[in-house]
């Protein structure tokens, strides 16, 4: 899976840099995330603006990375989700399980 | 292209790197339907999604020692305005009726993917024969 990793605001922004999460590269999302909070990271955004396909193992990778981020009382938000992806979201009621912000500077200017 | 026949049949190997060639096909079928009316972005989606959950689902249950028939096939048939998905494995199958519903308040990191193919089609049925397994999906497009 290709992504971009920097640090923005105090937070590890992982920027996706594919068009497709599906049951072919989740299991590779998941081990990205996981590794980060190991390494000590708990404020992690993702970032889903190039993102336009989502399947349920994809958002399995996403909710791993939230469930072990709350364990550490950190913090996990999801930006920019196309609106055929964010759909899912709803389908699967995950919305109401993540933070989602329409950018990046949404996300920091709720910080708490 | 006549209008209210399609036929594709596709065969692959039960290997997850082909999931993304399936869920295309998917789409361009949703974006070349002549007789459409709805949203046809939205459309696309849920059949690139279909596609896709169904792949994984008989890759999942479907692996088997035969060699011949560690393949995946599905076949899309299009008549008149009902969409039929066809996708056959030949592994031990699973019963769909057993089958729960995700715990919305609990979520889990798997088990969404025949939810997610109920919620966008209009039925959804697996048939255990001696020969094969089918998972039948059928959307009705108008």
């Amino acid at each position: 899976m290709n992504f971009n990793l920097e640090k923005i605001n105090g937070y590890d922004v992982l920027t996706i840099q594919e068009e497709r999460i599906d049951a072919h590269n989740s299991g590779e999302l998941k081990e990205t995330l996981l590794q980060l909070i190991e390494k000590g990271e708990h404020r992690i955004i993702v970032e889903l603006g190039h993102v336009r396909f989502i399947d349920s193992s994809g958002l399995g990778a996403l909710l791993s990375g939230n469930k072990h981020i709350a364990l550490k009382s950190g913090k996990f938000v999801l930006v920019n989700i196309q609106h055929q992806v964010y759909s899912m979201f709803e389908l699967t009621r995950l919305n109401r399980v993540f933070e989602i912000y329409t950018g990046l500077n949404e996300a920091f200017s709720n910080e708490g | 292209m006549c209008d209210s026949f399609l036929q594709v049949d596709v065969v692959i190997p039960t290997q997850t790197k082909y999931l993304n060639l399936l869920g295309s096909i998917g789409e361009r079928i949703a974006k070349e339907l002549d007789n459409f009316t709805g949203d046809r972005a939205a459309l696309a989606y849920q059949l690139n999604l279909v596609l896709t959950e169904a792949t994984v689902n008989a890759i999942k249950h479907g692996c088997c020692e035969n060699d011949l028939k560690n393949c995946v096939r599905v076949a899309i048939h299009l008549q008149n305005d009902e969409l039929n998905i066809k996708v056959y494995d030949h592994g031990q199958g699973f019963d769909l009726e057993k089958v729960p519903l995700p715990d919305f308040d609990h979520p889990g990191e798997s088990g969404m993917g025949l939810f997610l193919i109920r919620s966008v089609m209009d039925s959804v049925s697996y048939t255990k024969t001696k020969e094969h397994n089918v998972l039948e999906i059928i959307k009705y497009l108008n």
